[in-house]
């Protein structure tokens, strides 16, 4: 067994003045959202009466507001995993019984630091430490699915309603599914090395004794990080939504994705949404286009989960310790899952 | 030294490689650095988030890119 050194960082005072004054800027930014639009359609001569006017305005308008709630967040979430590494989550998570186990991984999930690359390392790491199959696939699921950019762009975008809609149906999904998975007890289907690997122990990682000013640091990192990779999605996301937004007719999707569309319409798009893939925010502006031309929300957002959570690059990384039926059982339980949910939730509005 | 970067080949793994031999470089320590994509290899060091950094046979940071002065505190 091998533990993790921490060289210690000297010590600094956490600039809490700096934060503080981040806060008042950024709550003064986002009261002067309307006024700064409304301002800028007027500086060039446009009123919202019209069509460009009106597309005008939402650009102005939604463009810094989804910028600012992005980073906002992002910033918590940064600090957040400061006090989350995955090594915690799995302490966590490790000899939990199907059910709370699978709640339990779902929810930290949303807030365990995760990139996709690091997804068969944790797969392995969880499932050693004694983590249940069914827990660790309910983990699996929601850590890419449920994730801070996802409900952040859904909220500044949509609203609250809808982000949070999103977050207790990807939740759902990723709990059901594990357990599901979890029952039909498929050990046998990982590879070989894994199942020797199981019991093996694995370094010890103390991620919580940093200084605060690590924290706030490893916050400042993550929004360079994630704001600096996702803001060209997010231009083109909202001036796609603002075109459709002056110009295109209401229901121009609306027979093919809205709520009187065909049954077939929901699976369609679940199953195009597969072999697709995309992070949260590259998926926001085609989200924004459906939407925006009358496609029914359910249809909506089970696309974008299908899109987010199954794609066929993971599938080819799983295949490394999952044997095949137990890939075709994990994808067959999450695509059912989010059909379920995309179908409940159209037949609620 | 022997520093080792534990990674499945991400943009973090390769990043990480790049500002270690930068570090290096700049501090004129020689090093040989090598990369370890194989994913049992990355788990037989204990390591569950990637890029991990190995240095002598010891794992002295998984997770994420290490800072730089994390680094230069490595390269001694």
């Amino acid at each position: 067994m091998s533990t993790l050194t921490e060289t210690p960082a000297p010590h600094r005072q956490a600039p809490w003045f700096w934060l503080a004054l981040g806060v008042i800027a950024w709550v003064a930014a986002y009261a002067a959202l309307a006024p700064f639009a409304d301002a800028v359609i007027a500086s060039v001569g446009l009123t919202k009466q019209t069509h460009l006017g009106e597309s005008v305005h939402f650009f102005f308008y939604d463009t810094p507001k989804v910028l600012l709630l992005l980073t906002g967040i992002v910033f918590v979430m940064g600090v957040i995993h400061t006090f989350i590494a995955p090594e915690r989550t799995r302490a966590l998570l490790s000899g939990r019984r199907l059910g709370v186990g699978n709640v339990m991984a779902a929810t930290l999930g949303i807030v365990t630091p995760f990139c996709s690359c690091s997804a068969v390392p944790l797969f392995i790491g969880f499932l050693s430490a004694g983590v249940p199959l069914g827990v660790t696939f309910s983990f699996l699921i929601s850590a890419p699915m449920v994730n801070e950019i996802a409900l952040a762009l859904l909220f500044g975008l949509f609203g609250w309603k809808v982000a949070a809609i999103y977050l207790g149906l990807g939740l759902s999904v990723a709990i059901v599914a594990g357990l599901v998975i979890g029952r039909l007890n498929m050990e046998d289907h990982l590879e070989d090395w894994v199942r020797v690997m199981q019991g093996t122990q694995s370094a010890e990682f103390d991620a919580t004794n940093q200084s605060w000013a690590e924290r706030l640091d490893a916050g400042l990192a993550h929004v360079k990080n994630i704001v600096g990779k996702v803001w060209p999605y997010i231009l083109l996301g909202i001036a796609v939504g603002a075109a459709i937004h002056g110009y295109v007719p209401e229901d121009f999707m609306a027979s093919i994705m809205g709520k009187d569309a065909p049954w077939w319409s929901l699976p369609a798009a679940v199953v195009i949404g597969v072999p697709m893939y995309s992070n949260a925010a590259g998926i926001i502006p085609i989200v924004e286009a459906l939407l925006g031309k009358g496609a029914a929300l359910g249809t909506v957002l089970a696309f974008m989960m299908s899109v987010i959570a199954l794609s066929l690059p993971e599938m080819i990384i799983l295949r490394k310790v999952l044997k095949p039926r137990l890939i075709a059982t994990f994808v067959g339980v999450v695509a059912a899952g989010i059909l379920l949910v995309g179908y409940v939730f159209n037949a609620l509005l | 030294m022997q520093i080792k970067v534990l990674g499945t080949g991400c943009a973090n793994c390769r990043n990480t490689i790049a500002l270690i031999e930068e570090a290096a470089r700049g501090k004129g320590v020689t090093i040989e650095l090598t990369k370890v994509e194989d994913i049992k290899d990355i788990m037989n060091y204990g390591v569950m988030s990637t890029p991990g950094v190995v240095i002598d046979g010891k794992v002295v940071h998984a997770g994420g890119i290490p800072s730089r002065d994390k680094i230069d505190s490595w390269l001694k």
